[in-house]
């Protein structure tokens, strides 16, 4: 090793600017808080169900405002792309190997987007019900 | 053989004599067909013999000649010229230090390797007239594609990870100990989780997966050490929740 070797910083700031990936897996990263801000909502909710019907009332009354709707329809398309970002890489998480082969990778991410449906369908029908 | 002239920026740095890299242009008439090992060896033999780098087998086995091309973590011998325009930028590996021009210290890499263990720690002893470990097909699939790795460190100075937290054992490490944790003959799991599944090992990892996008022998480091965080997941529930259970 030589006696004076360069060392070059990673700023800590600035490093997800350095390349497209890591723009994108920041991007990834920034959707979770959108998620948070939803469970929240979704917590305040829950709130105003165990405080009765008029909590309630005025709870969904506080969603129809035009910020809540800008706000839920945000959350809803960056959980979307988190969604699918994340099934896209299952298969390398969750390789299934039956005998001498590994299922292929697709076989994996559609069986997460089956699932996603028939629990988006379960609560649709529950909602209605 | 059509011949290009390529500026070829090359980032210098010679420990004697400077306190900072700089950046030199060659001038290199480059065969379409070459690749930018053969231009640097152009460089070498005819411009300027004092440029130092790193090389060997010209066929992407060695693992010596990694470099960032314009940016990209790249195999020398693997980064054809044809695909880039008439102006390459050459830089040392990021995320190690600069020994000199395009030679990087590796000495963090290589104690990284060794301190997860990446040899085969048999079960049991078995004498050698027991004759050979005999293996299956289907158990020899669950680790031959991280048997490819060749110690390129690409996805070390992918790793933006690896940049902010020198301490991160690293892709190509843990992806290692994977390989022989997935082999039918190994005993040594437990061995090397204790650096595997620690703090600077596969937790430090945010899935990030530019190791697996810049890997030359498309090993998947990423999806390596996402299985050993699955593993490690289940050793803690197995651990605290059914202390009973042998892992």
């Amino acid at each position: 090793m030589s006696c004076k070797p360069y060392i070059r910083e990673t700023s800590k700031t600035t490093w997800y600017l350095e390349h497209p990936r890591y723009k994108r897996y920041m991007a990834r990263e920034v959707t979770c808080i959108f998620i948070l801000i939803f469970t929240f909502e979704l917590v305040c909710a829950l709130g105003a169900v165990a405080n009765g019907p008029e909590a309630y009332a005025a709870f969904l009354a506080k969603l129809h405002s035009p910020l809540s709707i800008l706000f839920n329809l945000v959350a809803l398309v960056v959980t979307v792309y988190h969604s699918v970002t994340w099934f896209n890489v299952t298969p390398q998480a969750m390789p299934v190997q039956i005998g001498e082969e590994f299922v292929p990778g697709q076989y994996i991410v559609g069986a997460h987007y089956g699932i996603w449906a028939v629990v988006s369908l379960v609560v649709l029908i529950l909602g209605v019900w | 053989m059509s011949e290009r002239q390529i500026e070829l920026e090359v980032l210098r740095y010679d420990p004697e004599k400077d306190s900072a890299p700089r950046f030199q242009t060659y001038s290199v008439p480059c065969l379409n067909e070459w690749v930018v090992l053969d231009a640097l060896n152009y460089v070498k033999e005819n411009l300027d013999t004092t440029l130092s780098y790193r090389w060997s087998c010209h066929m992407a086995v060695c693992g010596s000649c990694g470099m960032m091309i314009n940016g990209e973590p790249k195999l020398a011998c693997k980064a054809f010229i044809h695909e880039y325009s008439d102006k390459i930028r050459v830089e040392p590996l990021a995320h190690f230090p600069i020994e000199r021009d395009l030679v990087t210290v590796i000495e963090d890499f290589i104690g990284k390797l060794s301190s997860v263990k990446p040899y085969l720690i048999p079960k049991d002893d078995q004498p050698i007239s027991a004759g050979e470990f005999k293996q299956t097909p289907a158990e020899l699939i669950k680790f031959k594609q991280y048997t490819l790795c060749i110690n390129c460190m690409l996805c070390y100075a992918a790793c933006p990870q690896y940049g902010l937290v020198p301490e991160f054992v690293g892709p190509a490490a843990i992806a290692l100990a994977h390989r022989y944790n997935q082999d039918s003959r190994d005993g040594g799991r437990d061995a090397r989780q204790e650096v595997v599944a620690s703090n600077e090992g596969v937790w430090e990892c945010s899935f990030v997966g530019a190791c697996s996008e810049v890997c030359p022998k498309h090993v998947d480091p990423a999806g390596a050490l996402q299985q050993v965080k699955v593993a490690s997941t289940i050793d803690w529930y197995k651990e605290h929740l059914m202390p009973w259970v042998k892992k």
